[in-house]
């Protein structure tokens, strides 16, 4: 794709098929795209997008938030004073400043939690999908960035010929269905119900194995471990393998190769002394 | 003696770390763009491509490099924030020289009376204590160019054995593995082969915070159906989406790999034809894991047996794989040994020279493989030559014109010259691109033996922590201000355009050397009149070696977006995937597989320090942080270092989420909020590295160092955690308005939800797994 400065747009309005992907179990949560946001054309030193953690103390799965740019825009339909508008490519725009009167409907209504209460502007400002970028066949600044590419912006031929997921683009809040420009990747086809549903591997209830029996990271146990090797299996292991032979519990460091007092370990083995 | 002038305090209050949030002029400011530079991010070995804009000789933001084929316009916050650094008002204008008396605890001085100065001090240490009492610190941030004119610097103006470099802390594990393997330094792989691998295996890398564009590699490998292996002591984000995750205790990688080869041995997942053709080494390689069955693994490791099993019958049965390791395998007192039981597990079952096979080491720093090649550090000689080899020294001293006493010889390592300055047999120090005080373990005694120089001269951009101690103080050059090369993880030599002069009176760091090294008398080595007459060079003189750079012009470089290393004459294609007709640079011209035995962590627990610390890094920083530190944006998203710790762990001290925890080890401790997650393992604390003084983690880390690789075991040691009491205002705070005149914006809890409006919604800094 051309860059900005060398492409020259014909026809403003011209996002043509290309469409906005999110696909939320691709996301590392770097924050790429919330720093690049920040330097999109349209609204430079604000960004407008936001990054969640899901439940960090449970898991390092993140969300990344743009807006959805919703066919019948819950903003817009809140908005007292017609300030929100989406134009001919479906694009929701950020409030018209002579218009938006700043009460936060919008903010408030969204059920993405998307607008941005801009207090120095006295206006709301949102995610306008870099229409600047977009209606010249640019990706969005976040989707260019992003590393993971959990945002994606092409057309649909690219995206069945590069990727793998189930494009949907209706979610079902309780009784509420918002149909969206963007679309997520889902696992199965069919509206995606936003609340509950965490998808498992088969290993992600217990990553450390802690139910697992012998092997269980306890804290309380000693290192080193005694590993319950067989002396065929010790004789096999051959020279300079981990010690076995010494008592499970005993004081740890006590015996064996490597056990040596831990504040100077590593002296035998490290030639060139330390002073 | 190289003491700080000033405390601690009133240096950083003087020279930082601020921050720069906004870039020159201003948000609102309207610049014309002068220039599209096309170049590559400074901050990690994946060297993205990335499009500076210029106006009026600064940088003032970016474009994404959609054509770039790396990255294709992806960028981490890194890359995209880079270019707040440029006219940060940390930056260093004049040169300085210590002065307790002045305000600032150095006054500026004329280049002529710092580098007369510098000159003069390197003759007379040299003249009362040996030539080799005088040592170079250099890093592998540098470019090319500059870390070949150091590694001659150090050789022909100092005239010094003792010159090494910071990839000792990153890369030499992997070097010394794959050289023992393959007789190459380099990943045998380019990164297009990851999408087509049956099976990715990351052991010990932190793909998403350290190489973040790898992850779309891993992911379109993922859309053609590979399989995903991951072996971390935390759930990392990659982590999450693995089929097997294998969360062993830190250290014991070689235990875990050896198991699986073990399993592929038992099983006979084990392709015979290719060993026998090609490996030297196998049986030999299989008998020093005969004992290691997964049971006795899953003991060492933590890790289930069936795990393990699981791991190995997917890498054994699968028809390719790429396995994918970094500081997680390297950064141990074994070091070596696991990266060899990595490469080990892709030579049994042929996994080599082909399209989605190969062992592949993640290289971690900015230049860290093409400033790994060309004779900074110090066993080594331009083109990856070894400065024991006969040859090479003969070779070397034709293309620098000088005596092959000059070359000198091999050297202390970065650690060892450290301990060196401690006993005394070091007095004096030049140091470019390295921030040891943060970055080597045992941060305390690093910092006593600096105290101990006679003479201390830094070349920097900002003041780093070290460079509080320097007596004189060179401003030198960001990577944007200067041309050159660099070679990105994949051995792609890649073109760096310069962007902007250095500001007020700062010099090119290649200007400096090569005038130093007029005032040292070598004036003759270095006649060079711009950079690429030092690529010119280091073409000659990388030729007929290891990394032959000789095919290569700095304007093919640019039309083909890169160049893989050996590109041994003109015209050649260079070499993207090594070792494709089976000949390996062995003596034998067979790979080797080498046998490994497990050896525990130096420091192992025991009921005084009963928890293990591993270190690492988080995406938002870059290494020891001078530059990152000081991007306000990048500050916020990870303010401050943070320990995560298991639910269980925490439960057993009364830690909750927030609170402040004491982590001490014999080295030293420290105090810092803790995060309570379970993708931790229950036995282990975790803190990142990349802060200074009382929140850097290398207070606490173990100093001990791979026998062969002489890398510091930071992802291991032994520690104590204790709750100190609830959380407090610990975030850092440092004047945010540096440059806007924004509030500080501590909206955002750190590491949890940013782009929030600046000025929107202030509060107490919550740590992440507060639940938001
Ligand atoms: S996601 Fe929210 S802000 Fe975006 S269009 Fe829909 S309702 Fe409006
Ligand atoms: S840039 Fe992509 S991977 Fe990073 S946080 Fe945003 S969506 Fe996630
Ligand atoms: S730090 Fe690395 S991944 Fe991030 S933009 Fe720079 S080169 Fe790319």
């Amino acid at each position: 794709m051309p860059t900005l400065t060398e492409y020259v747009p014909d026809a403003p309005g011209e996002m043509g098929d290309r469409v906005f992907v999110v696909d939320q179990s691709r996301c590392i949560g770097c924050q790429a795209c919330v720093q690049a946001c920040e330097e999109c054309g349209t609204h430079r030193g604000h960004s407008m997008m936001q990054l969640d953690f899901i439940d960090r103390g449970a898991t390092v799965q993140t969300v990344p938030l743009i807006c959805m740019h919703c066919a019948d825009p819950t903003c817009a339909e809140v908005c007292p004073a017609d300030a929100i508008k989406q134009n001919e490519d479906g694009i929701v725009q950020s409030s018209l400043k002579p218009r938006c009167i700043a009460c936060w409907n919008c903010v408030n209504a969204c059920p993405f939690g998307i607008p941005k209460k801009m207090f120095e502007l006295d206006q709301m400002m949102k995610c306008d999908m870099c229409y600047d970028r977009s209606s010249v066949g640019l990706a969005p600044m976040c989707a260019s960035v992003c590393p993971s590419q959990a945002l994606w912006f092409g057309t649909p031929q690219e995206f069945d010929a590069t990727r793998t997921g189930v494009l949907e683009d209706t979610m079902v809040f309780g009784g509420q269905y918002v149909r969206t420009k963007v679309q997520v990747v889902v696992h199965e086809p069919g509206p995606v119900a936003v609340a509950p549903g965490r998808r498992y591997t088969h290993w992600t209830d217990d990553p450390f194995g802690l139910d697992e029996g012998p092997a269980e990271a306890d804290v309380s146990r000693d290192w080193p471990l005694a590993p319950a090797l067989s002396a065929a299996q010790q004789r096999q292991a051959g020279p300079g393998a981990w010690p076995v032979a010494h008592g499970a519990g005993a004081g740890a460091g006590a015996g064996g190769v490597g056990g040596s007092a831990a504040g100077d370990a590593g002296d035998s083995r490290t030639e060139g002394a330390r002073p | 003696m190289a003491r700080p002038p000033l405390t601690e305090e009133e240096l950083v209050a003087r020279y930082g770390p601020h921050l720069n949030t906004a870039p020159p002029g201003g948000w609102s400011a309207d610049a014309d763009i002068d220039r599209m530079v096309r170049t590559h991010c400074c901050f990690c070995g994946q060297q993205c491509g990335i499009i500076l804009k210029v106006a009026d000789d600064e940088v003032v933001g970016f474009e994404p490099w959609y054509e770039f084929p790396f990255n294709e316009g992806k960028l981490c916050p890194k890359g995209v924030k880079r270019y707040l650094q440029g006219n940060h008002p940390d930056r260093l204008l004049e040169p300085l020289e210590r002065d307790p008396a002045a305000p600032r605890g150095f006054r500026e001085v004329s280049w002529d009376h710092a580098l007369d100065r510098v000159a003069r001090e390197i003759r007379r240490i040299q003249a009362e204590n040996g030539k080799d009492s005088f040592a170079i610190l250099n890093g592998a941030s540098l470019t090319s160019e500059k870390a070949y004119l150091i590694g001659k610097f150090a050789r022909l103006a100092i005239g010094t054995s003792n010159s090494d470099y910071n990839g000792r802390l990153c890369m030499v594990s992997a070097g010394h593995g794959y050289n023992k393997a393959f007789g190459v330094d380099r990943a045998p792989n380019p990164w297009s082969d990851i999408p087509r691998a049956d099976v990715v295996f990351v052991a010990g890398a932190n793909i998403a915070e350290c190489a973040p564009i790898t992850t779309s590699y891993i992911w379109r490998a993922r859309d053609n159906g590979a399989r995903l292996i991951v072996a971390d002591p935390r759930v990392t984000p990659i982590a999450r989406t693995a089929d097997v995750f294998l969360g062993l205790r830190p250290g014991t990688d070689s235990a875990l790999l050896g198991s699986i080869l073990h399993v592929l041995v038992e099983r006979d997942w084990v392709d015979h034809e290719f060993v026998d053709a090609h490996v030297e080494g196998f049986e030999e390689a299989a008998a020093a894991v005969a004992g290691y069955t997964p049971a006795w693994a899953s003991d060492v490791t933590g890790v289930p047996a069936a795990r393990i099993e699981e791991a190995a019958e997917i890498w054994g049965t699968a028809a390719s794989g790429m396995i994918l390791h970094a500081r997680g395998l390297e950064h141990h007192t074994s070091g070596v040994d696991n990266v060899s039981a990595a490469i080990n597990l892709a030579l049994a079952t042929g996994r080599i020279g082909r399209p989605g096979s190969g062992p592949c080491m993640v290289t971690g720093q900015g230049n860290g493989q093409g400033a790994r090649e060309h004779g900074n550090k110090s066993e080594q000689l331009p083109g990856m030559r070894r400065i024991d080899d006969p040859e090479a020294r003969a070779y070397i001293s034709e293309v620098w014109g000088c005596t092959d006493e000059e070359l000198r010889g091999k050297g202390y390592s970065a650690e060892e010259i450290v301990w060196a300055i401690d006993r005394g047999e070091i007095k004096g120090l030049l140091s470019i691109c390295f921030n040891p005080v943060v970055s080597l373990p045992d941060s305390n005694t690093t910092r006593r033996a600096l105290e101990k120089l006679e003479f201390f001269a830094v070349v920097d951009f900002f003041l780093s922590e070290t460079a509080f101690h320097a007596d004189v103080v060179l401003p030198g050059s960001l990577q944007e201000e200067g041309e050159g090369v660099v070679t990105t993880l994949e051995g792609r030599v890649v073109k760096i355009n310069e962007a902007k002069p250095p500001p007020g009176n700062a010099r090119r760091d290649v200007d400096i050397f090569c005038d130093l090294a007029g005032r040292l008398g070598a004036g003759r080595y270095f006649p060079y009149r711009d950079t690429r007459e030092i690529f010119d060079e280091l073409r000659v003189a990388s030729k007929g070696g290891v990394a032959d750079y000789y095919g290569m012009t700095w304007e093919r470089i640019e039309e083909e977006n890169g160049i893989f290393w050996p590109c041994p004459e003109e015209g050649h294609p260079g070499t993207p995937r090594l070792f494709e007709d089976r000949r390996f640079r062995t003596p034998s011209g067979r790979a080797r597989m080498v046998p490994v035995a497990f050896r525990p962590p130096a420091e192992v627990v025991d009921s005084e320090y009963p928890v293990w610390l591993t270190t690492g890094r988080v995406v938002s920083q870059y290494l020891s942080g001078t530059q990152t530190r000081r991007i306000g944006p990048l500050v916020k998203q990870y303010p401050e270092p943070l320990c995560e710790i298991h639910p269980r762990l925490a439960r057993e001290h009364g830690i909750e989420s927030g609170d402040v925890v004491r982590v001490s080890s014999r080295r030293g401790t420290m105090t810092l909020p803790a995060t309570v997650v379970s993708t931790i393992r229950p036995d282990t604390v975790f803190i990142p590295y990349h802060w200074a003084g009382d929140r850097a983690a290398n207070q606490l880390t173990n100093p001990a160092l791979d026998p062969e690789s002489r890398i510091p075991e930071f992802k291991t040691c032994a520690v104590r955690v204790e709750r100190v009491g609830p959380g407090g205002a610990t975030v850092d705070r440092r004047d945010y308005e540096t440059r806007t005149g924004d509030a500080p914006d501590t909206g955002d809890a750190p590491n949890t939800a940013a782009g929030g409006v600046p000025g929107e919604a202030p509060g107490p800094a919550t740590p992440p797994g507060s639940g938001t």
